[in-house]
């Protein structure tokens, strides 16, 4: 049994579905049978191929407990779901489950993970060892923390235990800091305990990936440099590989520290061990070791090609290194040491560009939703690589964007670590400052520095690449037959020729909020198609995280920058014959028109299409021709133009930018005061393109992907929006099939679909979403590419949505492959006539999962513009115990009883009272602020009135805080003024852990799932296939990939 | 200005100019290390050979005061991708441009470095030379300089007179800076000093004799055991060397490192043979027979010892490399010798194998707590 790790947050993203999925395959190679529990359905690990039993549910003791009943595994593999794989085979052991089913723990033994992540058993260990650890103090509790107060040396820094990416950590510089951060850490550390540790700040932050066999053989794949100094959290630092300033003397005393702890730890598998070094000196401490593979073990593994999940995967059941092959070079073995020849840069992407009011400041609490990484021969080479493929306003170093800034703003602006500080460097270059005079701001190691300034000012310039260079982890000692490469300035390529036309998979870049793992699930699938349609499948991406990248997804991997001159070496490289664009995200989808623009063909969806569907005026021609209904509205630009429409079409209207993701700068607007406000930066964020003024219609939102063969489109199914309109479709839960919606409507949809998909020449995937407005269906978008959306309805449906329609985009007919056009009835396994009912077998419920607790300032309440950064899905037979499942899964608490608390706009008082109805029936508490609280008793409600924050105490504030509700329940105010406020108690619920619904409809569907709790309603447990029997996969051509 | 390598096949790299301006021609050869320039070039082992590192970007970390393994450069030059003009770290004293002219070394940077490597691995190590004159010129004069394989570098390296080595460094013969748990003798090959660091540190003192030395004198300085040093060319230019090594023979407990290593087959009897393109890099995996543990290794060699001729002579092959299975240590069990093909010193490379020094010692009988 193996434990994926659930839901993408900040700090546990897409590498651990690249690390899952290597070891699934790793441990079938072996001839073992795997059972696979992950409640995140957006994963390839989660397809029924991966497995020999699937189970989508969530990630709690009791549904594992479950699995482990039915299933009755050998053994349990902990070390592949990051954090949460590991909390949680942690608890099956300590609840004495393992033990009663006889489940054996497989790799490093629980001691061994015990000792590396109790902090202080871990001191303990390095004393022994005689390893240096920084100075620190384990605080268990506040009067603890405050003892302390007077002895730490400022700076210092809280480390929460047992949290992920360092949630709820900081860096504190006084008495008060230190009170105020150590409480939050407290709070959200599951075992209440911190460190705070003698900062380390300014020095050198150097990371060890090591792996070591039951047979004791150790190893090292790949160290790494943070160009960020100590303080800055690995996960948002720049980081470079191999280390660049270390001698062989700094080199080998830290390796040899980082096998020694290793040994002393008993580490079965890959591990992480990050170390503090002295810029001036010999010395270093051991900062902290992650005892599984990690978001840094998948940048090693594609910085140097060594596959550390895969070889994991085989240590863990007992094989010892020198017994596993190099599947790289296949000439050598796993026991060696990778070495390279070439220069690995990585850089975060941050959610800034969305979250304009979050704190920009990097600490040791990570930010980054994704990263990029860029191989070249030189750092400067890499480093502009890295930059290029970032996808940020800035596309290089030069332009700074800090031309305008003040000398001592500049001098902020390289002190403070943020996600823009590479260019404040950059600036201060420009400007003629002194590395040196950086670097004393900075502590920025001055190679580094050095390298920035050249590029800064003009004297790096680089080189037009020619050739294309492997990563072969062995440095061109001994011959690799492993076609992962890069693209860099040299005197010979290293390509190996082979067989079949070649297409290229453009991936989707590093993972942002609105663009994440569910488009790297369609790219892997689309070349899983290709390969086996008798194509060469060319993938290109820079995300190190994805399973795309991994060298072996597609039959070549480049590993670049997704741009359009990137893509055109590549596609001339290769001699691609075409280009598949619509499975990458916007990120693919935009380079459309370079690449026909340079002649490439464009395979599926032409170019012509897809603009014909971004373009708001061509957009709506088409729907009156095909007599199609969307909200009035109309592109504009400037404030006159969006007022003038805004009058025309009626107050509240939807303002949006058009040509961005996830909804950014979107916004629902009640009145031309808002207008004014809200055109300036929705106009920002759409970069000249025209801004969106649509009428916005209160109804229920629904969507749905079809295949489209260029004749018709298959619907596999039509997904309803829990939520209604006004909160972005990436943020909505979401149930399949509908649960509202009447069979007309439906059919009306499927309908729309195929004439769009007609209208448009589709070939491959389309999504459309409609709201429903006093029974008629308006079509809001259409996006002729694959969405979201995507992997969740190929899993609910059991149709590889992905595959088709790849095989559409080469040509193929939906008949000949075996499918019809309409809707996909998943119970009957064909596609049913027109008017008729589809029938599933299973609710599907997806909900969106926040990481709220990562960034502070950010305000999280639903609404138009995207937040979410992952999903999970519930399925079981009935729609409430999806429901519950979902919202289980995305770990929001589920309130069996206690208090609520009740605060939401004019607009939502009369729904409400219905809600608080059914609370107080449950036997839960009221609080309510003073204008709900009269709405409630005007309704004979019992409630106690709560203050505002700024009346005194108890307030909305306190009774969060001091625990009194375990129950928020808050809708956005159209008054600013109070939205102030409720930001201050939402934020508040993030911190504390107390579920907060911003919207109605999700109150709603909580409690649906707090009744079924209370009723203790029996919940299914079954997997995929139990659930959804797979009838498709005897219809498609090719058989479901089982790729080696 | 263009400098070029030039190989003996007519090959021609084009890059810069790095340290002296000289030519100097030499076997090419290529070390995957990522670290370790300073003591690669200062290994007595690369004499004759013109060193080329897979890590495109070198010098990063400057030349410093303490890291060199001999006291002088060896290497007769230096190919790399990209020299670095600033180096950063706190022992750093001089760019390697600056170390390099100043030691009259010439280098060449700028070429890629990666073709050579896949070059040198698919057709064999090669002679060549680093020269700023028109290619075509020095490929001629490429032609008439004697080849790697048939000069004797021992000669040139070992040192010539005999010297001590304590917890101090060097020191004079007749004065121990203090008393030793254990006196060794080292046969100097071409002695890499971080050797003569590590037994020093695990208490030794070591006498370090010329290669020529007789075995009668070697054992009047009645040392507690004999190392045999590692070094550069090929090992079946040193019939001397090996008659002494086979006069110890049973004598007096025997230590092998590399060269040493092959010493001590030939000794026995047994051949050696040219690897197409050696062993040079930080990363290469040694399996000891007896245990199946696998250890990372420091390796820089361009012979092995042939298995097949080691039958019937009482040495037996005791590790073998993980990738290519040529032979890393061997024993003659019988003779109190035993040697490995690797460098338990590393300088550079991992220090995994460390435990030698300790594991000599006791086989002597003289190790320390």
């Amino acid at each position: 049994m193996v434990i994926g790790s659930g839901p993408i947050v900040i700090g546990q993203a897409a590498e651990f579905d690249y690390a899952g999925s290597q070891a699934c395959r790793s441990l079938r190679e072996e001839g073992l049978e795997v059972v696979l529990v992950n409640s995140n359905p957006a994963t390839i690990m989660t397809d029924v191929s991966m497995a020999d039993r699937v189970y989508i549910e969530p990630l709690t003791l009791e549904f594992c407990e479950r699995i482990i009943r039915q299933e009755s595994p050998d053994a349990l593999l902990p070390s592949l779901g990051g954090q949460t794989g590991l909390n949680l085979a942690s608890d099956l052991a300590r609840e004495g489950v393992l033990d009663k089913y006889g489940v054996r723990l497989l790799g490093t033994p629980l001691e061994a993970i015990r000792k590396a992540e109790d902090r202080e058993a871990f001191r303990e260990l390095m004393r022994e060892i005689k390893e240096p650890v920084p100075e620190s103090w384990i605080v268990n509790s506040m009067d603890e923390l405050r003892a302390i107060l007077p002895k730490v040396p400022y700076p210092c820094i809280i480390r929460p235990a047992f949290t992920l990416g360092g949630t709820g950590g900081g860096i504190a510089h006084d008495e008060e800091e230190l009170l105020q951060i150590g409480e939050q850490g407290l709070h959200l550390s599951p075992v209440h305990q911190i460190l705070v540790e003698r900062s380390l700040l300014g020095w050198k932050e150097i990371e060890y990936e090591v792996m070591r066999d039951s047979a004791d053989n150790c190893i090292t794949i790949c160290n790494m440099e943070n160009v960020d100094p100590m303080g800055v959290h690995t996960g948002d630092s720049i980081v470079v590989a191999p280390s660049q300033t270390l001698s062989d003397i700094e080199y080998h005393i830290l390796r040899s520290a980082s096998l020694k702890i290793i040994r002393a730890l008993g580490i079965e598998g890959g591990c992480n061990v990050q170390l503090a070094v002295n810029p001036n000196g010999y010395d270093y401490y051991v900062i902290e070791v992650n005892p599984r593979v990690s978001r840094s073990s998948a940048l090693a593994s594609k910085a140097t090609g060594y596959p550390i999940a895969r070889v994991s995967a085989k240590v863990a059941i007992g094989k010892t290194l020198d017994q596993i092959e190099n599947a790289v070079t296949k000439t050598t073995k796993a026991c060696f040491e990778p070495a390279l020849d070439y220069c690995v840069v990585k850089i975060p992407r941050w959610p800034f560009d969305k979250f304009e009011s979050g704190n920009r400041t990097l600490t040791t609490q990570m930010k980054a939703t994704g990263e990029v990484m860029a191989i070249d021969r030189s750092f400067e080479g890499a480093l502009i690589k890295a930059v290029r493929g970032l996808e940020v306003s800035r596309k290089a170093l030069v332009p700074t964007g800090f031309e305008e800034l003040s000398e001592p703003d500049l001098e902020v602006k390289v002190a403070v670590p943020t996600d823009e500080r590479l260019w404040a460097l950059s600036e201060a270059f420009r400007r003629g400052w002194s590395v040196e005079r950086v670097n004393d701001l900075s502590k920025i190691d001055p190679w580094f520095l050095h390298k920035i300034r050249r590029i800064a000012v003009g004297e790096y310039e680089p080189p037009e690449p020619n050739v294309f260079k492997m990563v072969d982890t062995c440095a061109g000692e001994f011959e690799s037959r492993t076609p992962y490469y890069y693209g860099t300035r040299g005197d010979s390529d290293d390509y190996i020729p082979s067989e079949g036309q070649a297409v290229l998979v453009l991936g989707s870049g590093p993972i942002r909020i609105g663009q994440g793992i569910e488009f790297d699930y369609s790219c892997v699938h689309c070349a899983w198609a290709l390969h086996d349609a008798g194509c060469r499948s060319i993938i290109l991406n820079n995300n190190p995280e994805t399973v795309s990248t991994d060298f072996d997804t597609g039959d070549a991997l480049y590993f670049d920058p997704v741009t359009a001159e990137d893509a055109l070496r590549v596609i001339r490289h290769e001699k691609c014959v075409g280009v598949m664009l619509q499975f990458g995200g916007q990120t693919a989808i935009n380079l459309a028109s370079a690449l026909d623009d340079a002649g490439v063909p464009i395979l599926g969806t032409s170019r012509e299409a897809i603009e014909r569907a971004e373009d708001r005026e061509r957009f709506d021609e088409m729907l009156e021709k095909l007599r199609i209904l969307r909200p009035p509205g109309k592109g504009v630009r400037g404030l006159e133009e969006a007022l003038q429409v805004a009058r025309k079409i009626g107050f509240p209207v939807l303002v949006r930018p058009s040509f961005v993701l996830g909804g950014r700068a979107m916004e629902i607007v009640h009145n031309e005061r808002e207008l004014v406000t809200f055109m300036e930066q929705a106009e920002r964020a759409s970069e000249g393109a025209p801004v969106l003024v649509d009428r916005y219609f209160p109804g229920v939102e629904a969507e749905l992907d079809a295949i489209c063969d260029g004749e018709g489109a298959l619907v596999p199914g039509i997904m309803e929006h829990i939520e209604r309109a006004g909160v972005h479709s990436g943020d909505s839960m979401t149930v399949y099939p509908p649960v509202t919606l009447d069979l007309a409507t439906q059919w009306r949809m499927v309908e729309i679909a195929g004439q769009i998909a007609q209208e448009l020449d589709v070939r491959g995937l389309m999504n459309i979403q409609f709201v429903i407005h006093e029974g008629e269906v308006y079509v809001l978008e259409v996006n002729p590419r694959a969405s979201r959306t995507v992997p969740y309805i190929s899993k609910a449906t059991s149709l590889p949505m992905a595959r088709l329609a790849t095989l559409c985009a080469l040509g193929k007919k939906l008949p000949e492959l075996g499918y019809g056009y309409g809707l996909w009835s998943p119970a009957e396994g064909r596609v049913v006539a027109h008017g008729e009912p589809s029938h599933s077998p299973v609710y599907a419920v997806k909900a969106p999962v926040f990481s709220f607790q990562k960034l502070a300032l950010v305000e999280p309440s639903l609404g138009p513009e995207m937040k979410s950064t992952g999903e999970v899905m519930g399925l079981d037979k009935t729609y409430e115990a999806a429901v519950y499942k979902a919202i289980l899964a995305a770990g929001m608490k589920v309130p069996d009883a206690g208090a609520a608390l009740i605060t939401v706009r004019d607009a939502d008082k009369a729904e409400a009272i219905e809600l608080a109805r059914t609370l107080a029936e449950m036997g839960f508490e009221l609080y309510a602020t003073a204008g709900t609280h009269r709405a409630f008793s005007e309704a004979g409600l019992e409630s106690r009135a709560v203050c505002k924050i700024s009346e005194g105490k108890p307030n909305v504030l306190t009774v969060v805080r001091d625990k009194t509700v375990n129950l928020v329940i808050n809708t956005p105010s159209e008054n600013r003024e109070a939205e102030r406020e409720a930001m201050l108690i939402r934020r508040a619920c993030v911190e504390f852990g107390v579920p907060c619904p911003t919207s109605l409809d999700t109150a709603r569907a909580l409690l649906l799932a707090m009744k079924l709790r209370r009723d203790g309603t029996e919940v299914q447990c079954k997997s995929l296939v139990e659930y959804c029997p797979d009838r498709s996969s005897q219809r498609t051509t090719t058989p479901t990939p089982a790729p080696s | 200005m263009k400098r070029h390598l030039v190989l003996e096949d007519g090959t021609v790299y084009s890059g810069q100019p790095l340290g002296a301006d000289l030519e100097v021609s030499g076997e090419v050869v290529f070390n995957t290390g990522m670290t370790g320039y300073q003591e690669i070039l200062t290994d007595p082992s690369y004499a004759g050979q013109i060193v080329t590192l897979t890590y495109p970007l070198i010098g990063n970390y400057g030349i410093n005061d303490d890291d060199f393994e001999s006291f002088r450069v060896q290497a007769a030059g230096l190919v790399v991708g990209e020299a670095s003009e600033i180096p950063s770290n706190w022992r750093a004293r001089y760019t390697l441009h600056d170390f390099l002219r100043e030691r009259g070394v010439p280098a060449i940077q700028g070429l890629d470095t990666r073709a050579l490597t896949l070059r040198l691995r698919s057709y064999g190590v090669a002679m060549g030379m680093i020269t700023d004159r028109e290619p075509t010129v020095a490929l001629e004069a490429l032609r008439d300089t004697p080849r790697y394989g048939e000069r004797v570098f021992v000669e040139e390296v070992s040192t010539k007179a005999p010297y001590a080595w304590g917890v101090e460094g060097k020191e004079p013969v007749d004065a121990p800076s203090r008393d030793y748990q254990c006196k060794l003798v080292v046969l100097d090959l071409g002695v890499k000093l971080n050797i003569l660091r590590r037994f020093a540190a695990e208490g030794c003192r070591l006498i370090v004799l010329p290669h020529s030395t007789p075995a009668e004198e070697i054992l009047g300085w009645k040392p507690d055991g004999v190392v045999l040093s590692p070094g550069p060319g090929d090992p079946r230019h040193l019939k001397q060397v090996a008659a002494t090594v086979n006069e110890l023979l049973g004598r007096i407990p025997m230590f092998g490192i590399c060269l040493g290593n092959q010493m001590i087959a030939h000794a026995v009897g047994g051949e050696t043979f040219k690897l197409k393109f050696g062993h040079r890099g930080s990363n290469h995996p040694v399996q000891d027979l007896k245990t199946g543990k696998v250890t990372i290794t420091s390796q820089n060699h361009g012979y092995a010892v042939d298995p097949d001729s080691l039958v019937g002579t009482g040495a037996e092959v005791t590790q073998r490399n993980l990738n290519d299975g040529t032979v890393e240590g061997i024993e003659v069990k019988e003779k109190m010798a035993y040697s490995i093909q690797y460098h338990p010193e590393a300088a550079p490379g991992p220090w995994d194998s460390r435990p030698w020094f300790h594991d000599f010692l006791a086989r002597v009988g003289r190790a320390g707590a």
